[in-house]
């Protein structure tokens, strides 16, 4: 029997070595803005732990490095996640001193490479196991789950980030409210007037290339310029129009946000319908006409399901892309998760930053993979009905 | 409509576009009303014009990255050697289009500090997806029976790559590059919120002294500039194509 090695676990071991032994696992910091110094594994960690995460590293980043079954390298990846990630926290206690409130601990690039090399391990595992859509929102649940016990049980406390987090613990969940809601809220006004909109366009030939090159230009509009150019017609309505600043319209803040999220919107889902509706086949819709359906009953009973994919995948680029974009509109006072971005990017205070970038990638992460799971759930069924049919 | 006032539109607007960069004081008259208290409406820390070539310059180099690595990728994964790794690159890219620009621009700071590499960093991030996922659309599709032909024609597959499946793959690889560049110079700047020299300086000066003729004359320039490059590469695609379909027409 040879040995063989795996292509991508030469790749994965390589960095697995530089994470483990070359670069540093934790930053010590006297208090939250100075410059750090380096810590390794040993020295991050009481002994024997220290050895036993290096040992086990190096047995994950061996199961990578040669062709072994996909179930011991789902093991593998899993476990050196888990304890990794449940190390960190103990390097936190670990290093900090007793009674010591303004030292910071922080993960560092080696604990980051670690990371970075065994998702790579988990996502290349996961992507081959070839799993069905239900299967991957499990497997994101289950992850979300784990990191909310960890979060849950303290166990990270003793980390920067978090004691970033302790001091703002009010404010945070405020932010994560007002960040959903403009995410969510303009997504859902785009797409009560994109889908209309697109249908229209769909039907009347006239509209269909103003409509989109209208909303094409409004796309190479940079996010900051039209942020801010949404401060001046709103605060003009704020001002002029009775009953409109009761509403909470004002030039600055959260309604200008909104309605620049509204604009960016709007292109993926009149576009995608206008796409969805004309994929339509010709003779799903002739049938239809045969049996009498009207204009209405077309659109509702055999169009529309048959265009839904494609609108939804036109709705998935909007959330994602909206969760980012939401980040600025702290910029004009809209608040969001890029308050603390911003902040600490003025500040100099990266764990401030983290505090605002982590939960945004997270919620634009999970937000892809379970839209991407509902498109293709849906696809398979509708080419599972076809077949029957 | 007559197919010349399209083009017309477009030369006007490269024409205001170049005369606003070169004189913008000539357009102080219009941007005035939109000032309160006295604010200048022109921005007057700096050149508009060095700023937007330094805009560009910045989408350049971000975009010939993105292209040299996602085009190597895109045939790396398409040969024998690489075909495993296909489904991982594919999420790989995937997954760094999820990240949003502002979070990926503060977490590089750490790493290479303030300034133009950061910026660089999320605009190559930003690009390699589009410029990929064309590639590879246009290495996989080429038709069966040209590659054959080649093959036939004794062709070693180095050959059959150089000569055959990247040249008829170039419009669909310039689409790719065309979206790539349109989102790059609107990303661009969001780099100035980490003190990257570009357009993004106008408007930010602008929401920092709530300016509207800042916010309007730096996102302007910045849109005009993405319609008339999405034109230029657009036209650039069109002859690409209509190359290629000639020759694969001839063979």
């Amino acid at each position: 029997m040879s040995i063989r090695f795996d292509k991508l676990g030469v790749a994965i071991a390589a960095i697995t070595c530089y994470g483990a032994f070359v670069a540093p696992f934790a930053t010590f910091r006297a208090n939250r803005i100075v410059a750090g110094e380096p810590r390794s594994i040993i020295e991050a960690l009481p002994q024997p732990l220290g050895l036993v995460l290096l040992a086990i590293l190096v047995a994950a980043g061996l199961v990578a490095l040669f062709k072994t079954p996909l179930g011991a390298r789902l093991g593998g990846s899993v476990v050196a996640l888990a304890s990794l990630a449940l190390l960190i926290g103990l390097a936190g206690s670990h290093l900090t001193p007793e009674g010591n409130t303004f030292a910071r601990i922080s993960p560092a690039s080696g604990f980051w490479f670690l990371i970075f090399s065994f998702t790579l391990l988990l996502a290349d595992v996961l992507t081959r196991l070839e799993l069905s859509p239900v299967g991957r929102v499990v497997v994101l649940v289950a992850a979300a789950v784990a990191i909310w016990l960890l979060l849950a049980s303290g166990q990270w406390d003793s980390l920067s980030i978090l004691k970033e987090y302790a001091n703002r613990a009010d404010s945070f969940w405020n932010e994560a409210k007002r960040h959903v809601q403009l995410a969510l809220g303009s997504l859902v006004a785009a797409t009560i007037v994109g889908l209309p909109l697109g249908i229209l366009c769909h039907r009347v030939e006239v509209l269909r290339d103003g409509v989109l090159n209208v909303l094409n230009i409004i796309q190479t509009i940079p996010s900051i310029a039209l942020f801010g150019i949404m401060i001046a017609p709103l605060g003009w309505v704020a001002a002029n129009i009775p009953g409109a600043s009761a509403l909470g319209i004002r030039g600055i803040g959260a309604a200008p946000a909104f309605v620049a999220l509204f604009l960016y919107s709007l292109l993926p889902v009149v576009a995608n319908t206008v796409v969805g509706l004309a994929g339509v086949p010709r003779a799903a819709n002739d049938a239809a006409r045969g049996m009498g359906m009207t204009g209405w009953q077309r659109l509702t009973n055999v169009e529309f399901p048959l265009a839904f994919p494609v609108i939804l995948t036109g709705i998935r680029i909007v959330l994602v892309q909206n969760i980012g974009l939401a980040t600025i509109a702290a910029l004009i006072g809209g608040g969001g998760f890029g308050v603390f971005v911003f902040q600490g990017v003025g500040q100099t205070a990266m764990d401030l930053v983290l505090l605002g970038a982590v939960p945004t990638v997270a919620l634009a992460f999970a937000a892809a993979i379970i839209l991407d799971a509902v498109v293709e759930y849906l696809a398979t069924r509708k080419s599972a009905e076809v077949a029957l049919a | 409509m007559k197919a010349w006032i399209p083009l017309l539109l477009r030369f006007c607007l490269l024409v205001l576009l170049i005369a606003f960069l070169t004189n913008p004081l000539w357009f102080e008259p219009l941007l005035k009303p939109l000032t309160q208290n006295g604010a200048p409406a022109i921005y007057n820390q700096g050149s508009l014009l060095s700023l937007a070539l330094l805009h560009l310059r910045t989408v350049a180099i971000a975009t010939v990255a993105a292209m040299v690595v996602a085009v190597a990728l895109a045939i790396l994964v398409t040969r024998p050697v690489g075909a495993e790794f296909l489904p991982l690159s594919r999420s790989l890219v995937n997954i760094g289009q999820t990240f949003p620009p502002v979070a990926v621009l503060a977490l590089a700071v750490p790493a290479v500090g303030f300034g133009e590499k950061p910026t660089l960093i999320a605009l190559f991030l930003y690009g390699l997806l589009p410029i990929f996922e064309n590639t590879l659309t246009g290495l996989t599709t080429t038709p069966a029976n040209i590659v054959e032909a080649a093959r036939g024609a004794g062709m070693t597959g180095w050959q059959r790559l150089l000569k055959v499946e990247l040249p008829l793959s170039v419009p669909v690889m310039l689409a790719g590059i065309r979206l790539s560049v349109v989102i790059s110079l609107a990303t661009a700047t969001i780099g100035s919120t980490v003190a990257a020299k570009t357009l993004g300086e106008v408007i930010i000066a602008g929401l920092q002294s709530n300016n509207l003729a800042f916010v309007l004359q730096g996102g302007l320039i910045v849109a005009a500039l993405a319609v008339l490059i999405y034109d230029a590469l657009s036209a650039l695609e069109r002859m690409a194509a209509r190359r290629m379909g000639q020759v694969a027409q001839a063979a």
